[in-house]
């Protein structure tokens, strides 16, 4: 599989990937913007209301009824924060006609719908739909809402937020409630003509097809994009260092039975050049998968957390160490959680500790091959890094990864925040002095 | 190993029964680099009371699932998770209702991976030390279960819905169940239950069929035990036990689910049930629905709004559910819709457009090894093949559908478990 590179149109990019392993095929459309506190909430909307209803399938039955026509084609809004790059648009499923009766050939149908609902959505006077605007903001003002229901992601989410509160990257993918709620159709409609002749684009295709099908395809179904300015300035800012001297400590109380305790660090100066593999490999080491340290100490050996995991956001040059707790093991696990850290940056890790992270990771990366979902995000990421590496040689990059690398991983990371969700109403007199 | 093609959606199945009982089935796949294989027991949360040998046995809630932790140990003191994980591949394992599955995910060393999964699933070691930890670790997975409002909420309906079926209780058990757990009950439940000819092991990847035979031969027990009977009590009515549960808990927005028994068909008939529910639920409440296109557009209901045909331990229950500021409305509006598909029937157009998004779906479905290995699993424990699904598809009618959603559905027979958000 190799993957091909073509410019649509201005700032329109195609990345094609031929392969004949799948039942289906997938495409994706994204618009690329910067992530700000102003803009998020209304771009992250955009999608949604644009998958309301086109001029010629005005609302949601009709649409769906072209979907199953299509044989189940599923065409649904996405919008991803990949650093502080925020890209919004859509992922499409669709059959391989090889397997439907007569062969029946539904790329070219299915590229010229997404055409129509990014470019013609029902409309009245050149305006967004009001009643689908107001619709759609509740549903996504519910959806920032709810972040509060799983614990876990909530309390990672709460992390973020409070380690980087003076960067754009707090703001999150959907946008904040009260920018949410301030949204109004007219405004909307203006963000999203600007976004249209603004953003860089990209597309990505993965399936049976000719790439000159799919080039044809697209270039039809995309034939009235109005292209202005591309904005090519956009990017993540990377902080190396905790925002003061000592890691600060926020504690949140709600009526939870288990305690949730996050760690967020910087990754640091490794930051400055980037190196995947490594960076993947710590991760692994510290604390992804059941080889790990977290795992193997924190949960197994000293029973401390039911679970304990760290992952790295490799644009954003984050660590986060995440775990569910009793509230009594606060401190205990929190220790604990810096000492395999320490352990780390002293070059206690073990042969067997660093294969298996090795081989776990170039197994994830091979195994995203046979899955067009992860391909899809995989070279969305490498598109916005301007990366130019396939799943299989990163593997290749992985498995030389050495002890030594990690431990300079290790050692260059630095903690900003300790995040603790505990249950309310209960009292807890502890002091909160020992640091590391 | 026989094997038979099945040319709609371009697979092959290989099959067979070893001599000591087990169901085997291989997918060979040319061009992945991933192999996927599943080792499953028909045990799960609710086979609490069985038969064995002539003896009736009664267990406590939480066994199968507590079972499941402890089977990763070896009496080498190593950890069966760990070997797997440190040997490449991606190990976990989960306990429903009806069953157990052992799973592993890998790219390299695919024999070694499969050798050690159907060796540590066959190697019972407890102490009462590994049990008492675990107790511990469990205890706390509970409590997880506990404050998560979609447990909640779907246990909230299964009290509701079934009178006696201990699929009603926690597949994890209770603190309290869990510690009447010893290192005897689960060497018992593991004899009983753990015999190859309970079991089935399934299989995904680029590999040799026959190789996979001979593994399973040479790693598994070679003798065939009677397996053991499950007891679920006597049947259940078709009227739930009480109609309306509401519970307030830490959610933003009040969540809930409606659901009704179904009355299960057995045998090769379960397959076509199975697909007539799910075209009919479709139909009924799918996206492109009038009923769900009219209660998102008045703000009723959210894209997170789903269905179900869950069929699982001699249940079969439909659940509908989501978020929605006004639960009670949404089943107003849903009793309405079933009483008018009962009176003016199904528009055969819609039937046509129901089967081809559902013919998208399974091939969409295709894709996942996991998906693949764990339906072709349950099917041999119901006693039909899923790959058959695309083909029987076609032969549903309306008047099936109609009838699933009059009868199945009738008012009488709903109940609605309700999440408020605490003050």
């Amino acid at each position: 599989m190799e993957l091909r590179r073509t410019e649509l149109m201005p700032g329109v990019w195609l990345s094609y990937l031929h392969s004949d392993k799948f039942k289906t095929a997938c495409m994706s459309l994204s618009l690329l913007t910067q992530l700000s506190r102003e803009t998020a909430a209304m771009n992250a909307l955009i999608p949604y209301v644009l998958r309301r209803g086109t001029t010629r399938y005005g609302d949601m039955e009709a649409l769906s009824q072209r979907l199953d026509e299509l044989y189940g084609t599923a065409i649904e809004p996405v919008v991803r924060r990949i650093g502080e790059i925020q890209c919004l648009g859509f992922y499409l499923s669709l059959p391989e006609a090889e397997f439907l009766p007569g062969s029946e050939d539904v790329l070219r149908p299915a590229a010229a719908l997404l055409g129509e609902m990014l470019l013609s959505p029902a409309t009245r006077g050149g305006l967004l739909l009001p009643q689908y605007v107001d619709s759609e903001r509740d549903k996504l003002l519910d959806i920032i809402r709810s972040r509060v229901n799983d614990k876990r992601g909530y309390s990672l989410f709460r992390c973020i937020e409070e380690m980087c509160c003076c960067e754009d990257f707090a703001v999150g993918r959907l946008g904040g409630e009260e920018e949410c709620r301030a949204i109004h159709y007219q405004k909307l409609t203006r963000q999203y003509r600007s976004l249209l002749q603004t953003c860089p684009i990209e597309i990505f295709y993965c399936g049976r097809a000719e790439e000159k099908q799919v080039i044809s395809a697209l270039k039809d179904a995309l034939v009235t994009l109005p292209r202005g300015q591309i904005d090519d300035g956009i990017g993540t800012e990377i902080r190396m260092n905790a925002l003061e001297e000592q890691p600060r400590l926020v504690e949140e109380e709600l009526d939870v039975t288990q305690g949730k305790l996050v760690i967020g660090f910087r990754l640091g100066e490794c930051m400055e050049e980037p190196d995947l593999a490594s960076l993947y490999v710590f991760n692994a080491v510290y604390g992804s998968g059941t080889t790990s340290k977290l795992f193997m100490n924190v949960r197994e050996k000293l029973s401390l957390c039911y679970y304990a995991s760290s992952l790295v956001d490799v644009h954003k040059g984050l660590l986060l160490v995440s775990s569910g707790i009793e509230f009594s093991k606060f401190d205990a696990a929190r220790a604990e959680i810096f000492a395999q850290l320490e352990a780390m940056r002293a070059g206690e890790i073990t042969d067997e500790e660093l294969t298996a992270a090795r081989s776990g990771v170039a197994s994830d990366l091979r195994s995203l091959t046979d899955s067009q979902g992860e391909l899809e995000g995989y070279y969305l990421s490498q598109a916005l890094d301007g990366a130019g590496c396939s799943p299989t040689e990163l593997a290749e990059l992985v498995e030389n990864v050495t002890r030594g690398q990690v431990v300079e991983i290790a050692r260059s990371v630095e903690c900003d925040l300790i995040y603790f969700l505990k249950g309310g109403g209960e009292k807890e007199e502890e002091d909160e002095e020992d640091g590391e | 190993m026989e094997s038979k093609t099945y040319p709609r959606i371009g697979e092959t199945l290989f099959s067979a029964r070893l001599p000591n009982g087990l169901q085997l089935r291989v997918v060979p796949k040319a061009g992945f680099s991933s192999y996927y294989a599943v080792f499953a027991t028909n045990y799960g949360g609710a086979h609490r009371r069985f038969t064995l040998e002539g003896r009736t046995v009664d267990t406590p809630a939480g066994v199968a699932h507590f079972l499941e932790h402890k089977m990763f140990d070896l009496p080498s003191g190593d950890n069966a998770l760990n070997l797997l994980s440190a040997n490449g591949a991606d190990p976990n394992a989960f306990t429903s209702s009806g069953v157990t599955c052992y799973y592993f995910q890998c790219t390299e060393k695919f024999e070694e991976n499969l050798r050690m999964l159907l060796h540590f699933v066959s190697t019972p070691y407890f102490t009462p030390e590994t049990v008492r930890k675990e107790q511990g670790i469990i205890g706390q997975e509970i409590r997880m279960g506990e404050d998560d409002p979609g447990s909640a909420i779907y246990y909230n309906l299964l009290g509701l819905l079934y009178e006696h079926h201990p699929i009603r209780d926690r597949v994890a058990g209770t603190v309290e169940s869990i510690a009447q757990i010893s290192a005897q009950t689960l060497y018992d439940c593991h004899k009983a239950f753990y015999a190859p000819s309970n079991m089935c092991l399934v299989v995904e990847g680029d590999v040799d069929p026959e190789r996979i035979y001979q593994i399973a031969r040479e790693e598994l027990p070679q003798e065939e035990a009677e397996p053991p009977r499950a007891d679920f009590g006597p049947p259940e009515g078709p009227l739930p036990l009480s109609p309306l549960r509401k519970e307030a808990m830490a959610v933003s927005a009040p969540q809930f689910y409606i659901g009704a028994k179904i009355p299960v068909a057995e045998g090769p008939g379960a397959l076509r049930q199975h697909l007539t529910a799910q075209l009919a639920l479709r139909m009924l409440a799918g996206r492109s629905s009038a009923f769900y296109a009219r209660l998102y557009a008045q703000g009723l209901l959210n894209r997170d709004f789903d269905y179900e045909a869950d069929f699982s331990a001699g249940t079969g229950t439909v659940i509908l559910g989501g978020e929605s500021n006004e639960p009670e409305q949404v089943l107003e509006e849903l009793k309405k819709e079933v009483e008018r598909i009962g009176r003016e029937g199904l528009d055969p157009r819609r039937l046509e457009l129901a089967k081809r998004s559902s013919l998208g779906a399974r091939l969409r479905g295709l894709e996942d090894f996991d998906n693949v290995c764990i339906s072709l699993a349950m099917g041999l424990f119901e006693g039909y093949c899923s790959f058959d699904a695309a083909e029987l598809l076609e032969s549903i009618q309306a008047a099936d559908c109609e009838a699933f959603i009059r009868e199945v559905l009738a008012p009488e027979r709903l109940a609605i478990s309700i999440l408020t958000p605490a003050v």
